[in-house]
């Protein structure tokens, strides 16, 4: 469904801080699949879900979703195709507004937005029906505002908005990184809930190799702008934290993988 | 002084806060709504104003018809700085900036002097007044009976306005330009182009502070074209006199009340310094020192917080 062909970044080209991020990178995803990626800071992983979802433009190489070309599509050209959760809680959310106008700015995702009210009624129960699944209390908070929030009820909001208007594609990028570990854990856990209840295809950047083992049914490793590990299936289930730290250190030619890598 | 004297100054004071007010509503807008510190809004007040006042001396045009050119030919201001800083990407204050310095010429321009007066012109006010009774009649003065329609008229414009933008931002768009002004990235994930959001945004604040320019123009009986000067920050000190005297406030249209009540009590506390004695012109350094302190508050309260758990 996702193709990308021989990407190539460079960020602030010739200049001193001029830095290749991705260099030939080509991955093919299938319907229904739900793709960990891990790597080193730097390897290229944030870099390429932003090219998916058009933050940044390729130099080189394609992208296609099901079959259509969105190399050039603006971003929020392609937001219709896209759940987003990024790796700060304050950036899925409009901190200033209420939840469940949140939600309904998520519920029109991709649409054409006219001067009908922002928000009806029928919505609302719809929206109470949603939060009560996340099981944070939040079907009884519809209109309070959501800078009142913690980090991890954002997060798993932001997953729900995400994920209200089915999209082709879920994209979370390193979406509990912010989280402390048992609120981590559960956004981790309603993410898959969302992920098999839907059966959508999503690519997961994670930092936490024990994470990206259990979660998903194909797991790439990332090593300066490629894909230098692609598993699924039984070969991946099997697999221990040990196995990539060697294919990790393997490819970085011994270098010592990154600590929060080794601590995970 | 007499007692009658000081109601009737306040009564005056708050004829010319309910005109101004739309102009705190339009630096509203951007200011708080859109997170933008728009500075054309400087322009676009004496554009209105000047465009107002030239239509109606040299063109003997209806007064309201000239308010509905006023509030397109301040969009379109909106319009140039929202293209500066969106497509161009200059920075908001610059693009601002930009727009008020070219619409300085352009006002120049529009009237072919530095001021209009409206002498012997009918303007809405003296249209709705010679709808009443006379003074006499009523027993009253002449310039109370001007204060009074001045007021019915700043009421009736302002309760459109906040009734127009109530329902605009409750609406798919309106909520969209709410929330760029919060967090763009969540915008543009939703699928809106916040380029647009932004350029709308401003199109309808420099619409909103034109048509203040042309009623303040119309009440006060002339146009000039260094009317705008300080515009920005008299649209600040009533955001922020009705922020902190109604900060409890959360209902939209009751928070925009708020701002008109701000725009008020500004005009009061002006009249109230220039009968202590202030000179006329030490008030614009007044109203910049009270929209300084004002918008200083959180910082100096949390320093205070930090200093007492620094203390413990």
């Amino acid at each position: 469904m996702l193709k990308m062909t021989n990407i190539y970044k460079t960020f602030n080209p010739d200049t001193v801080n001029e830095k290749q991020v991705l260099k030939g990178l080509n991955l093919e995803l299938e319907d229904g699949d739900f793709v960990s990626v891990i790597g080193g800071n730097g390897a290229g992983k944030s870099t390429m879900l932003n090219m998916i979802a058009g933050v940044h433009y390729p130099d080189l190489g394609s992208i296609t979703l099901d079959g259509e070309d969105i190399t050039k599509l603006p971003e929020h050209g392609r937001a219709k195709y896209l759940g987003r959760v990024f790796q700060d809680p304050m950036m899925g959310t409009a901190a200033n507004m209420e939840i469940e106008e949140n939600l309904a700015l998520a519920y029109r995702r991709g649409q054409k937005r006219g001067l009908s009210w922002g928000i009806t009624k029928e919505e609302k129960e719809l929206y109470v029906e949603n939060l009560k699944m996340l099981d944070l209390g939040l079907e009884s908070r519809l209109s309070s505002k959501v800078g009142l929030l913690s980090g991890g009820q954002r997060q798993a909001l932001t997953l729900l908005m995400a994920t209200l208007k089915q999209p082709k594609l879920l994209l979370l990028d390193e979406h509990t990184a912010a989280l402390d570990p048992k609120t981590a854990s559960k956004v981790l856990e309603l993410s898959e809930q969302i992920i098999n209840a839907n059966s959508l295809t999503a690519l997961m950047v994670t930092h936490n190799m024990k994470n990206a083992i259990q979660y998903g049914n194909r797991l790439i490793m990332m090593y300066e702008g490629r894909i230098i590990y692609d598993v699924s299936g039984e070969t991946k289930k099997s697999l221990h934290v040990s196995d990539l730290l060697e294919k990790f250190e393997k490819a970085s030619g011994g270098e010592f993988a990154n600590d929060r890598m080794i601590l995970s | 002084m007499s007692i009658m004297g000081i109601v009737m100054a306040i009564f005056g004071a708050a004829s010319q806060g309910l005109t101004w007010a739309i102009l705190a509503l339009g630096v509203y807008l951007t200011f708080r709504i859109l997170n933008f510190a728009d500075m054309s809004c400087e322009g676009s007040f004496a554009l209105g104003g000047s465009i107002s006042a030239v239509l109606m001396v040299n063109h003997q045009w209806n007064p309201f018809i000239t308010l509905l050119i006023a509030i397109l030919a301040g969009m379109a201001a909106g319009f140039v700085t929202g293209f500066l800083h969106t497509k161009l990407k200059i920075p908001a204050i610059l693009s601002g900036i930009l727009t008020m310095i070219g619409l300085y010429s352009i006002n120049l321009r529009v009237m072919g002097q530095a001021n209009t007066s409206l002498i012997g012109q009918n303007t809405i006010i003296s249209i709705f007044k010679g709808l009443l009774p006379e003074a006499k009649a009523l027993g009253i003065k002449d310039s109370t009976l001007q204060t009074w329609v001045t007021m019915g008229v700043g009421l009736v414009c302002i309760l459109g306005v906040i009734a127009i933008l109530y329902w605009f931002f409750g609406t798919e768009i309106g909520c969209c330009i709410r929330a760029t002004g919060n967090n763009e990235n969540m915008v543009r994930a939703q699928g809106v182009n916040t380029d647009k959001m932004k350029i709308l945004g401003l199109i309808l604040s420099n619409g909103l502070i034109a048509l203040a320019g042309a009623l303040v123009t119309q009440s006060q009986g002339y146009a000039d074209v260094s009317m705008g000067v300080g515009a920005i920050v008299i649209g600040l000190a009533s955001i922020v006199i009705g922020e902190v005297i109604l900060h409890k406030v959360k209902n939209f249209a009751a928070k925009l009340m708020s701002i008109v009540i701000g725009s008020i009590i500004y005009r009061i506390i002006i009249a109230i310094v220039l009968q202590i004695g202030m000179d006329t012109n030490d008030l614009k350094l007044l109203t910049a020192v009270v929209v300084a302190l004002a918008l200083s508050v959180p910082v100096l309260k949390k320093k205070k917080g930090t200093l007492r758990r620094e203390g413990n």
